[in-house]
């Protein structure tokens, strides 16, 4: 029964076919090292959970932001494992992204044909430095306040146009309710709408042109 | 418990690997749904007598409109709930006080003098001036609050639970 119900969706949706080429592909022997984009995927996937979990109850201003995470953290069922997960992982996923480009630079996997692949892999560990600076101020403590002035302060030391820059990041001359807010859209929607479209991209070359193997004495 | 031993490896893995799924699947979707429902399980009981003032305040035969404020944390906030009381006066000693909110979807219901009714302006919920359902979709009549007269003032006993 369960095997001719599979059959009816199989028949349709073309299941073993996506098995066969996502997950049954050859690849070669490899070590522990080709697990840590899988590994960064993972905690990309539980941030994205969790983040939606923590969205039900935080609130972007001023006004709610402490307090909305004081509520999330001392009095809602599991909210501090929710938003420990999320705290960690944010951490862990900044590692392991960092860890799989060393991986994949000291292997020489970027080369041809896999130029695109790394790429994208760039962006990605771009976006996700900002998943973790735009994420930072969110808490809206002292210290998130402090370290959203001192980052854009920085990124206002560039010549001509640090200023404007500054202002653009800030929205505005201050840090204010006007910066949480777009702190919070860039970290839930910007973002994430560009870390998952260059997945997307990334897997479909992985798929597309295979891993490389583990490079021999005298690659 | 022949058959155990007849489990090949790969059903070995298959049962292993759904055992591990179920258990994943339980330790992250329970407290998941726990984390959701929290607020709901969450009640606040409230009693409290409230005054409304001289009984003699309140004209005789004209339901008259009392509006007060209750406080009750929601989350991480004070929430202000309004609440409406009709004081209804029939005699000199007999009275009733009625909650303004209708009992059919909780809309505010208004005294009109020229029918002598409660209105519901939201679907036409029409209740007499003893409170009972005179016309429209209100299913049960309006709630009336516990009241009691200590030295002329009038109380009304409001419960929530």
């Amino acid at each position: 029964m369960a095997s001719r119900l599979f059959q009816w969706f199989d028949d349709r949706l073309g299941l073993s076919t996506i098995y066969n080429i996502t997950l049954d592909r050859k690849v070669p022997k490899v070590n522990w090292f080709y697990t840590l984009g899988s590994a960064s995927l993972f905690l990309f996937v539980m941030q994205a959970v969790t983040g939606i979990f923590l969205a039900v109850y935080y609130v972007p201003s001023p006004e709610n932001a402490y307090n909305s995470i004081q509520y999330i953290m001392n009095e809602v069922a599991f909210g501090w494992l929710i938003r420990g997960i999320h705290h960690w992982g944010a951490t862990l996923m900044v590692i392991f992204v960092f860890l799989h480009m060393l991986r994949t630079f000291f292997f020489a996997a970027y080369k041809f044909p896999r130029e695109i692949t790394w790429l994208t892999g760039v962006i990605l560990l771009l976006a996700t430095l900002g998943m973790g600076f735009t994420g930072y101020l969110l808490p809206w403590n002292q210290r998130s306040y402090w370290a959203t002035t001192v980052g854009t302060e920085i990124a206002g030391t560039v010549p001509v146009i640090g200023d404007f820059i500054m202002r653009v990041l800030r929205g505005g001359t201050d840090l204010s309710g006007v910066t949480l807010a777009r702190f919070f859209a860039v970290h839930i929607w910007f973002i994430p709408a560009i870390i998952v479209a260059l997945i997307g991209v990334h897997m479909y070359l992985v798929i597309r042109i295979g891993i490389s193997s583990v490079p021999k004495d005298g690659d | 418990m022949d058959e155990s031993y007849n489990l090949n490896r790969r059903q070995f893995v298959k049962v292993v690997l759904a055992s591990i799924g179920a258990f994943i699947t339980a330790a992250i979707g329970l407290p998941a749904l726990a984390y959701i429902i929290y607020p709901a399980t969450q009640t606040q009981e409230a009693d409290a007598w409230i005054p409304l003032g001289p009984l003699e305040n309140y004209p005789i035969g004209l339901p008259t409109l009392f509006n007060f404020t209750r406080t009750k944390i929601n989350g991480w906030e004070k929430t202000v709930n309004s609440y409406g009381a009709y004081v209804t006066r029939y005699t000199e000693t007999e009275h009733k006080v009625f909650s303004n909110t209708c009992t059919h979807l909780s809309c505010r219901v208004n005294w009109r003098e020229d029918p002598a009714d409660f209105h519901c302006p939201c679907h036409d919920g029409i209740f007499d001036m003893e409170g009972k359902v005179a016309d429209g979709p209100p299913p049960r009549p309006l709630d009336e609050y516990e009241t009691k007269v200590e030295n002329g003032d009038l109380f009304i006993h409001f419960v929530e639970a």
